[in-house]
């Protein structure tokens, strides 16, 4: 029996409640589980993976052999968040999303957050993503951020937090959609009765998104999305996205700027593109603003887009709203522009920064997690239960160095699930990435990546550090 | 997807057919090959470094093997990764193709290619623990490659993307029955004094069976006999690998790109390939036997690397940005 000897161990557990006995709301899934008896199960899970391998749903691994392919570890047991539950998260990112929107619409703009001291001017105009050439720009309906992945974990209490925000090229999306395909594929029998809310319109409405953004006067507009190509880590996602909404997936090299416009290279000639979803970041979209070295973008697009003649999403500069330490400052954020409080509460956030936050943190290290405000996929972090004395020191004199650059956190307990190892099931940590889609209308896809932290005991869920995956089931009902 | 194509996508679509039809053509000939050493007697057998000539590949082959053994031919043609044209690196980059333009090909045509590839890495992996390859892992590589083909066919708008990849293979695949039938026929032509032997007999139909020709060729011809094979390899309209029917079609793919009408051209690559296509309408068998085969079969090849060239040149290079359309500005808003 697959779940004998399950324990929750003192932590907020998805599936069952503190006593052992399955929440009310997983019980049919736990009655499903168990009904199949573990061989089959495992024989699910099998088919699951095979079948990712098959269809070729592989991410390429940074540094590793050139070409080595990888599948993204998938469980077939599924988390399920509850509509209740659902209905304040949907609340909840509406509402950071449209006040960080109007933040960034403010940071290129007057600034006014800044003039009344609601946040330190130094801490934005020093961010490493804050960007000059974007002052005065004026995206179409003050929309910048169009695409926004918000991580969201669950305390011990059960409680949702924002980890943090990801406003720039969040990824993960495609698995949320094909973990679902392979879930329906393998385990069809699961879904019956569970009041499982749909995901697979997910591409239509980032399509309207896209093409709502499209310059003035152009009715039906050529969307493309630009990848940095095959060997970026997220390229399964890219060409995924770009088919499932039937739009050109280019590269750097297949456009050009001509006549004030971006040009593709075609069979026939050179052809007009009116909307870039780009997937590649700020730095290197153009060499003659930003990174001159860049090979990845294209040349001038930036005097294009000032010039309203091409649309990009997400606009360039809205890093400015996922850096680490304006993160800390989110909730005023929210009460600033919206005069609310925020409904999704962040981690109880210090920024080193602050001389008072800074001694707190260096004192205690060993109880917090350090986290730069510019890395991501868990690289530049610091998980102080977990250290070593020498890993310690070296952040010390890290964030001594550049204290503008580290935030930290106190570790949570995060929530678990079961998932399958070998033959029973263990609890594993995960977090949850929901997408928000920001524009003429707002949209939150009823679901979102669940990421799993595969090794035991590991608070680190992200793909490149060896997280896996869940399907995620949001109730109706 | 709108009515223009990404040239890079193009070109992507065109090598990834092409690619899957080399790695089918260098199947077919170690299979045949193989059974056609298990027929012949002793002084026949080992007739392997002709499949190199076939593939054009003799240099390369002499950088890294002393000698044309069975096994040197066949690990060279088969897994040799310093081989562009193997197998191995032909599905490899018939793969790296698909990948790339995934987003424009079907679901179902990448997974094929995905799984063929796997099949064939797990090949490599069993032959490098020295499990030569078997008459079923090429057979696999045949079919796999027909599998391919007819995925493409039936799940994917024939359109401009589908056209590219058609004339992709058909390129390809006139160019290798025309090495097949060079290398084959002076191979060969030494035995003609001895007509009549089984062995002769064998060794023509080996010719038929490299082209999956075989069974056609007898329900036209009945009889085997050098000169009707060559016709039929060559100059036949109904069967799909003769050079007469690749080109053609290939000519008809290229129109439907290009839009322009038959019968006329509007660019170099349909200059070329038109002007190939009328001469193969006239031309006769016994004209070319006269003049020459192999010298027919060479300026065939050379006339097909040039349009390959041409189709290049006209619809994957990087075209230059016109210099009075350049605007540096670009702030005229």
């Amino acid at each position: 029996m697959l779940f004998e000897g399950y324990s929750t161990e003192g932590f907020h557990d998805e599936m069952f409640d503190g006593d052992g006995s399955p929440r009310s709301y997983a019980r049919l899934l736990f009655e499903r589980i168990t009904s199949v008896g573990d061989a089959e199960l495992r024989r699910y899970q099998q088919a699951a993976e095979q079948a990712l391998f098959r269809m070729g749903i592989t991410f390429n691994v940074y540094g590793d052999q050139a070409g080595t392919e990888k599948i993204f570890p998938f469980d077939i047991i599924p988390r399920i968040i509850t509509a209740g539950e659902w209905s304040q998260i949907d609340q909840g990112l509406r509402q950071r999303v449209h006040a960080l929107n109007i933040f960034i619409s403010d940071i290129y703009g007057e600034q006014k957050i800044l003039k009344d001291g609601a946040i330190p001017p130094d801490l934005i105009l020093t961010a490493k993503s804050f960007r000059q050439a974007c002052i005065g720009l004026k995206p179409p309906q003050g929309a910048w951020c169009h695409i926004t992945g918000t991580d969201l974990v669950r305390d011990k209490d059960g409680k949702y937090y924002v980890l943090e925000d990801n406003l720039r090229c969040p990824s993960g999306v495609s698995y949320v959609l094909q973990n679902r395909e392979i879930m329906k594929r393998t385990f069809p029998k699961i879904f019956d009765h569970s009041n499982v809310r749909p995901v697979g319109d997910y591409p239509s409405h980032l399509l309207k998104t896209l093409q709502d953004i499209a310059p003035q006067g152009i009715t039906s507009p050529t969307v493309a999305l630009l990848t940095p190509g095959i060997y970026n880590s997220a390229y399964f996602e890219h060409a995924f996205l770009a088919k499932f909404m039937g739009i050109e997936l280019v590269e750097g090299r297949d456009l050009v700027v001509m006549n004030g416009y971006v040009m593709m290279r075609t069979t026939k000639g050179f052809e007009r593109v009116d909307v870039i979803y780009r997937r590649i970041d700020d730095d290197f979209l153009d060499p003659h603003t930003f990174r001159p070295d860049s090979m990845l973008g294209v040349a001038g697009i930036m005097d294009v887009y000032r010039a309203g003649r091409v649309a990009l999403a997400n606009a360039p500069g809205t890093g400015i709203a996922d850096d680490k330490v304006v993160y800390a400052y989110v909730p005023k954020i929210i009460k600033y522009y919206l005069g609310e409080d925020p409904i999704l509460p962040n981690v109880p956030t210090y920024v080193c920064w602050d001389d008072a936050e800074r001694k707190h943190v260096l004192e205690n290290l060993d109880k917090f997690v350090v986290k730069a405000a510019n890395e991501s996929g868990g690289y530049g972090m610091l998980v102080g239960p977990h250290s070593t004395a020498e890993q310690r020191e070296k952040f010390k004199h890290a964030i001594t160095a550049d204290p503008r650059n580290y935030i930290a956190q106190p570790t949570l307990a995060l929530s678990r699930v079961p998932v399958i190892v070998d033959d029973h099931f263990e609890g594993r940590h995960v977090d949850l990435r929901p997408y928000v889609l920001y524009g003429t209308d707002t949209f939150v896809l009823p679901g979102g990546l669940t990421r799993v932290a595969l090794k035991k005991g590991s608070l680190v869920v992200n793909s490149s550090q060896g997280g896996g995956s869940k399907d995620t089931w949001v109730l109706s009902c | 997807m709108g009515s223009f194509m990404l040239s890079r996508l193009a070109n992507c679509l065109y090598w990834m057919a092409r690619y899957v039809e080399r790695a089918e053509n260098v199947a077919r000939f170690i299979d045949v090959n193989t059974w056609l050493s298990l027929d012949l007697p002793g002084g026949y057998q080992e007739q392997w470094s002709p499949l190199i000539s076939t593939t054009g590949d003799e240099t390369l082959f002499a950088e890294h093997y002393e000698r044309a053994s069975k096994r040197n031919v066949i690990h060279f043609l088969t897994f040799d990764t310093r081989n562009p044209n193997s197998i191995l690196s032909s599905i490899a980059a018939a793969r790296e193709n698909a990948r790339i333009a995934r987003q424009y090909i079907t679901l179902e045509t990448w997974e094929q290619i995905n799984r063929f590839y796997f099949a064939t890495q797990a090949g490599a992996q069993s032959a490098a623990s020295g499990f030569e390859p078997s008459q079923d892992f090429f057979s696999e590589v045949i079919n796999a490659s027909h599998l391919f083909l007819g995925t493409l066919y039936a799940t994917m708008s024939h359109n401009e993307g589908w056209h590219f990849s058609r004339l992709g293979r058909l390129i390809e695949r006139a160019d290798k029955t025309s090495r097949i039938l060079d290398t084959k026929y002076y191979l060969l032509l030494p035995s003609l004094d001895a007509i009549g032997t089984p062995y002769d007999d064998i060794m023509w139909a080996a010719v038929l069976r490299s082209t999956s020709a075989f069974e056609m060729y007898r329900k036209r011809y009945q009889q085997i006999s050098p000169d009707r094979i060559v016709e039929f390899l060559v100059l036949d309209l109904e069967f799909p690998r003769a050079i007469h029917r690749c080109v053609v079609s290939a000519e008809a793919s290229l129109h439907i790109i290009s839009g322009t009408p038959m019968g006329t051209f509007g660019n170099p690559a349909e200059q070329q390939l038109g002007r190939l296509c009328a001469e193969m309408n006239y031309v006769q068998v016994r004209e070319i036997i006269s003049g020459g085969l192999h010298e027919f079969l060479d300026d065939i090849q050379i006339r097909l690397n040039l349009t390959g060239e041409a189709i290049h040149n006209a619809f994957f290079a990087l075209q230059p940005v016109p210099a009075m359309a350049q605007n540096p500005g670009g702030r005229q808003a």
